[in-house]
């Protein structure tokens, strides 16, 4: 069963009806001992990184979720809170994927935010199982997780590589939007409730 | 590769759409849900559900088919229509809406955009721009083209943009309901000017003008309403159509 840290950083409705269409049982996180009734971990976030990482201090979990052996998954601002830091609000954040969040550069001609359903370049990673390559998910974001060879699992490009996904042991991070990126989103969820701890 | 986006744009009144729509299979063609998810699976990009009704109900009512609609739809929707405050965005971002267009409420108070910027982040507040071109120029104008404003819409793109838009839906007066065409020239000048991606709207009946917009202007993405209800462009088929001049497109 999957648990939904529950933090604060904005709408989860979205996140929840996915995982109800796909079956998959899901409750909330709200303190350290509901960790142990999960099996799989998703951090979701919408907004502010630095506002987001300032709740998700508030709630005390921090060194609960470093501590987790459990898969666990960040979604949009989700992910960039398991990155060391984002420029927005120049914020110091989980450090537990060893990249930075950053924005984009308006210089290289895009339009921001990064609006729309992009192209991913997957690597063979069993979070995208049965997910063609370059398949489209929907993106919506201004600021973006640096490309690094060691925990980039896909690929993406809006002016210049970045980071569509992330992982480093049990962590993972999307930035697009799995529940609102039609099959390939939900397949991607479903595979994420599948990972063996 | 961003694809640009195909949006079908769908009224809606007291919970239920209106318009005539013809999809076959389709067992009621009121009910927002089964029209959203035959839009969604026919491969539309995004929707947009704009809100006509006129009670003091409505607010119950659309909260209520906006959760219904995320409980069942896979991609992102837009909600618009009557919404003028912090708590009515926020009523819709908790029923699972992506985005809320706001038109004539930031005209009359344009620090709203920047009130909705900061609470929900630029990605939520589309701002929703009806205009025309009059002799002095491109003017803004509110309730459906009816009352003009002083605002050069050039202009008031900008300070939307400034005050934290985080998308730009341009509907040209003169050319919604024509079916000959988008306002290219407009648009391309709009879509240029600002660093926020633009929905391009109004004028659409054929596939050719879909292709016109994104080979000849800088948008991001086209709505569209009757052209898509009544089944004369199945999307589909549009966005084959649109691959073949190596438009990006989400198949």
């Amino acid at each position: 069963m999957i648990g939904i840290v529950n933090y604060g950083a904005g709408n989860i409705f979205s996140l929840t009806a996915a995982l109800e269409r796909l079956d998959i049982q899901y409750g909330m996180i709200n303190t350290e001992a509901d960790f142990d009734q999960y099996t799989h971990i998703i951090i979701p976030g919408v907004g502010h990184a630095g506002a987001a990482m300032k709740k998700l201090n508030d709630t005390g979990l921090v060194n609960a979720i470093r501590a987790l052996k459990k898969p666990v998954l960040g979604i949009c601002v989700g992910m960039q809170l398991l990155t060391a830091h984002s420029e927005e609000g120049d914020a110091a954040l989980l450090n537990i994927i060893p990249v930075n969040t950053k924005l984009f550069d308006k210089e290289l001609g895009i339009k921001i935010p990064h609006m729309g359903w992009n192209n991913v370049d997957t690597k063979n990673n069993l979070l995208f199982h049965g997910v063609e390559n370059s398949a489209q998910f929907y993106f919506v974001h201004s600021y973006f997780i640096e490309y690094n060879p060691t925990f980039d699992i896909a690929a993406v490009n809006y002016g210049a590589p970045f980071s569509a996904a992330i992982q480093r042991d049990n962590f993972f991070g999307v930035q697009f939007h799995p529940e609102k990126s039609g099959a390939a989103g939900e397949q991607l969820l479903r595979n994420f409730s599948n990972l063996k701890q | 590769m961003l694809s640009k986006r195909i949006i079908p744009c769908l009224d809606v009144k007291d919970g239920r759409t209106v318009k005539g729509v013809n999809f076959v299979d389709l067992k009621d063609a009121g009910d927002p849900v089964e029209l959203a998810w035959q839009y969604a699976q026919q491969g539309a990009d995004e929707l947009v559900f704009l809100d006509i009704t006129a009670t003091n109900e409505r607010r119950k009512t659309m909260i209520e088919m906006v959760k219904a609609v995320a409980r069942q739809l896979n991609i992102p929707f837009t909600i618009g229509g009557g919404i003028t405050s912090i708590a009515d965005a926020e009523a819709l971002l908790n029923a699972g809406a992506d985005k809320i267009s706001i038109n004539s409420a930031a005209v009359k108070d344009p620090t709203l955009i920047e009130t909705l910027a900061k609470a929900f982040g630029v990605q939520f507040v589309v701002v929703a721009v009806d205009t025309k071109a009059v002799a002095e120029g491109n003017r803004v104008h509110l309730n459906g083209g009816r009352v003009m404003t002083a605002l050069d819409t050039a202009t008031w793109i900008k300070q939307a943009e400034e005050l934290g838009a985080g998308e730009i839906l341009l509907t040209s007066m003169d050319h919604d309901g024509t079916k000959q065409g988008f306002d290219l020239l407009l648009l391309d000048q709009i879509s240029k000017s600002i660093n926020i991606p633009v929905i391009a709207s109004g004028g659409a009946g054929k596939i050719e003008h879909f292709t016109d917009v994104f080979l000849k202007t800088g948008v991001d993405a086209a709505l569209a309403a009757s052209v898509f209800h009544f089944g004369e462009i199945p999307i589909p088929v549009l966005k084959q159509e649109l691959k073949k001049y190596n438009i990006p497109v989400r198949l």
